[in-house]
């Protein structure tokens, strides 16, 4: 019973299979392109996850744009439009300039970038970037939304602070409001410490008190390696005053998943390990995400991440735009991005849109432990006069981003 | 303790009396019974249209939540969703006494009036599907756009609504060939069809948008108006708006808008809003009752159904049910 037939039919698959049957829907109609560049960048050899229960991936990021590409088609189909992805990935600092010269050669005029903030700069000031459009897929960094920012620079992955707020109204929920902070020796994570106090500031949390873990990233996998950290974090963490929490800065990774259950006192573990705050887990399926979960490990063979969910994110925002203005010009589509009608379906509940005075898309964080999601930001009371989503990141008076 | 004995003996003392009544009068005294599917407890719970009270829990498949009767009125349809299965109830015994397999994951269904197909839609393939319930087979699947999940059916059985939560389109099904012949793009993640009753018109609700959009079923088959909500103090974002419900005299017409725990109550002919009904948490589908004198609401988060009474639009009763309770529908 699985014949199909008729020149829809091969929707039923999904997949990027352009033009099977496409010439019989839409005969006398030539599809208006919109073509789409993904500029990412390799993985340092030397980083991989602390926990080896953690796949290391080598296609993060250009996975959610192929999906967002998929996605769009199913539906630009039935309106003469049609997506195409063009993808370049550089070496770990390669050469960023011959990527995006090449895209542009394809006639790519929006990029997506699974780029770190200083690669990113580069594009955004690389004179073949001409007036095309750039969604930040990857890069937290807050200056991007405020003193760096830039009119042709979306951001589709929350900023530091977004995810810093989102665990801080948790943890104004919880009334968790003694921290002690742990952070580690990168330059990410010394920002990333900045950044929490600051949260603690906003939402009335204290920080107790605060250290950085000295050692640098060590064996991934060493026999019997528990045996020293068994010992070790106890007598580390002993010091830190009174607190209700144990908050974790460790981005990349390295030594934060060594603290649950290891405390001197038995306080929960929060922060970049234990209990995290992120757009996007395998263990949220609410609000039907579970079928974004599996359409995406159809396509990829692996579990969904906040970097490919971004750039899904990228990709169904033109998508939304495109259909609904029925244009694909690039200052119809942005003009309908920023207006107040723009709202695209994250699968997060409530509707993600994008802040006009800096371009982050607004967007519930999920606040979830490693195998559970136990919440999401904003919290129930966190009050904002527009939309409590806005309680999250740098609000409109505050924002130091001229356009 | 003397108080909550005394309770339990009239509760028994009116079980009784009941029994007798149903004994003599088998037919005559069976009152409107309905039908709650929870999502979350893998149960139908069954209340008592006269007491109002949940007087019998079904145990179903895994994930329950869209319901149909069959046409002839004898069995009750339930999506079960992660047991890819419809489960069928017989309305005499109150058991499921059979399983249908239905696809993968199986949320919305619908009966078609004429011929003894269920339509399914079928989130992950991208698909509507169409099984004959007598025989038992696959007769088709109808492809449509990214994640099918509201189906509304015309009064003659002509059309079927396919709404795309992805796609964010209504596609309309021409059900003599079974072909999806218009594309209409709705608000965003639409969920929702319903046909009015002279068939005349198709409401489709949108969830992440919050709106109705009508679509005209005679020509154009074109959005010819989308109906707005604005509920005073509650923040837009919570205003979604999922399940229909359409009186037969063509007056009233009521959306439940989700999170903001209120159903929207519409004037069918100009698309005013006249009221918003506060009811419980996470308001999710409705039904109206036989004589259209009631409409009940499941409500999700609270785990309750709230009886609206339709003449004076008040609230008048919470009905405890299951966990997160999702779809309702009424036996006459």
């Amino acid at each position: 019973m699985k014949a199909r037939r008729g020149p829809l039919r091969w929707l039923a698959t999904g997949g990027l299979a352009l033009g099977l049957g496409w010439s019989a829907l839409l005969p006398a109609e030539t599809l208006e392109p919109i073509v789409v560049g993904y500029l990412g960048m390799e993985r340092p050899d030397d980083r991989e996850p602390l926990s080896v229960l953690d796949p290391v991936l080598d296609d993060e990021g250009v996975q959610g744009a192929r999906l967002g590409i998929n996605d769009n088609n199913a539906s630009a189909q039935f309106l003469g439009q049609e997506f195409v992805l063009h993808e370049a990935t550089v070496a770990e600092g390669g050469e960023i300039d011959e990527a995006l010269e090449g895209l542009v050669e394809q006639g790519v005029e929006w990029i997506v970038s699974d780029l770190p903030a200083d690669a990113l700069l580069e594009v955004m000031a690389h004179p073949d970037l001409g007036a095309r459009i750039v969604f930040n897929a990857r890069a937290p960094d807050d200056p991007l939304r405020s003193e760096a920012c830039h009119s042709q620079l979306y951001h589709t992955t929350p900023s530091r602070r977004m995810l810093a707020d989102a665990l801080a109204q948790f943890l104004g929920f919880k009334q968790w409001n003694r921290w002690a902070l742990v952070y580690g020796n990168t330059e990410e994570d010394r920002i990333l410490a900045d950044v929490l106090r600051a949260a603690a500031e906003r939402y009335g949390h204290r920080i107790v008190g605060d250290k950085q873990w000295p050692h640098d990233p060590m064996a991934r996998r060493a026999e019997g390696g528990f045996h020293a950290i068994q010992r070790e974090i106890p007598v580390f963490v002993q010091d830190l005053p009174e607190h209700d929490v144990l908050v974790i800065a460790d981005e990349t990774d390295y030594f934060g998943e060594y603290f649950p259950y290891q405390t001197w006192a038995p306080r929960p573990v929060v922060g970049t390990q234990g209990l995290i705050a992120t757009p996007w887990h395998r263990a949220h399926e609410s609000w039907g995400a579970v079928q974004l979960q599996r359409r995406f490990e159809e396509l990829a063979e692996r579990w969904m991440t906040p970097r490919d969910f971004a750039a899904w994110l990228a990709l169904r925002s033109l998508g939304e735009a495109a259909a609904r203005t029925g244009s694909v010009e690039r200052e119809t589509i942005l003009d309908y991005m920023l207006s107040e009608e723009f709202e695209l379906a994250g699968y997060l509940g409530l509707p993600v849109s994008y802040r006009a005075w800096n371009h982050q898309l607004r967007q519930p964080i999920l606040v979830t432990g490693p195998r559970m999601v136990a919440s999401v930001s904003p919290q129930e009371g966190y009050l904002h006069p527009r939309t409590p989503l806005d309680s999250l990141g740098v609000d409109e008076g505050e924002s130091t981003c001229r356009f | 303790m003397p108080f909550l004995s005394q309770r339990n003996m009239t509760a028994t003392l009116k079980r009784a009396v009941l029994g007798l009544v149903l004994g003599t009068l088998p037919l005559a005294a069976q009152a409107e019974r309905i039908f709650v599917s929870n999502e979350k407890d893998n149960t139908v719970s069954v209340i008592d249209g006269t007491s109002l009270e949940a007087v019998e829990t079904i145990e179903v498949g895994r994930r329950p939540r869209a319901m149909a009767f069959s046409s002839d009125g004898s069995e009750l349809f339930v999506a079960v969703g992660d047991d890819e299965a419809i489960d069928i109830i017989d309305l005499g015994t109150l058991k499921v006494v059979r399983s249908q397999s239905a696809g993968d994951d199986p949320e919305v269904i619908r009966v078609d009036p004429n011929r003894p197909y269920v339509y399914i839609s079928n989130e992950d393939d991208n698909i509507v599907s169409v099984i004959d319930y007598e025989r038992r087979t696959l007769v088709d699947e109808i492809p449509v756009g990214v994640e099918p999940e509201g189906l509304g059916i015309s009064p003659d059985g002509r059309w079927l609504i396919s709404t795309t939560e992805t796609s964010n389109m209504a596609h309309i099904i021409d059900l003599e060939a079974r072909e999806a012949v218009h594309h209409r793009l709705v608000g965003a993640r639409p969920r929702h069809a319903e046909f009015t009753h002279d068939g005349r018109k198709a409401w489709v609700s949108s969830e992440i948008a919050g709106v109705v959009s009508i679509l005209d079923m005679v020509e154009s088959f074109d959005v010819e108006h989308v109906i707005r909500f604005d509920v005073p103090g509650v923040p837009r974002e919570t205003v979604q708006a999922v399940g229909v419900a359409l009186t037969s005299d063509g007056r009233y017409g009521f959306v439940a808008l989700g999170p903001s725990n209120r159903v929207a109550v519409i004037d069918q002919q100009s698309y005013e809003v006249l009221d918003y009904i506060l009811v419980g948490q996470r308001v999710w589908h409705l039904a109206l009752n036989g004589d259209e004198s009631r409409l009940y609401t499941t409500n999700g988060v609270s785990g309750d159904v709230t009886v609206i009474e339709i003449d004076g639009l008040r609230a008048v009763k919470s009905i405890p049910v299951g966990r997160f309770p999702w779809g309702v529908i009424v036996q006459p």
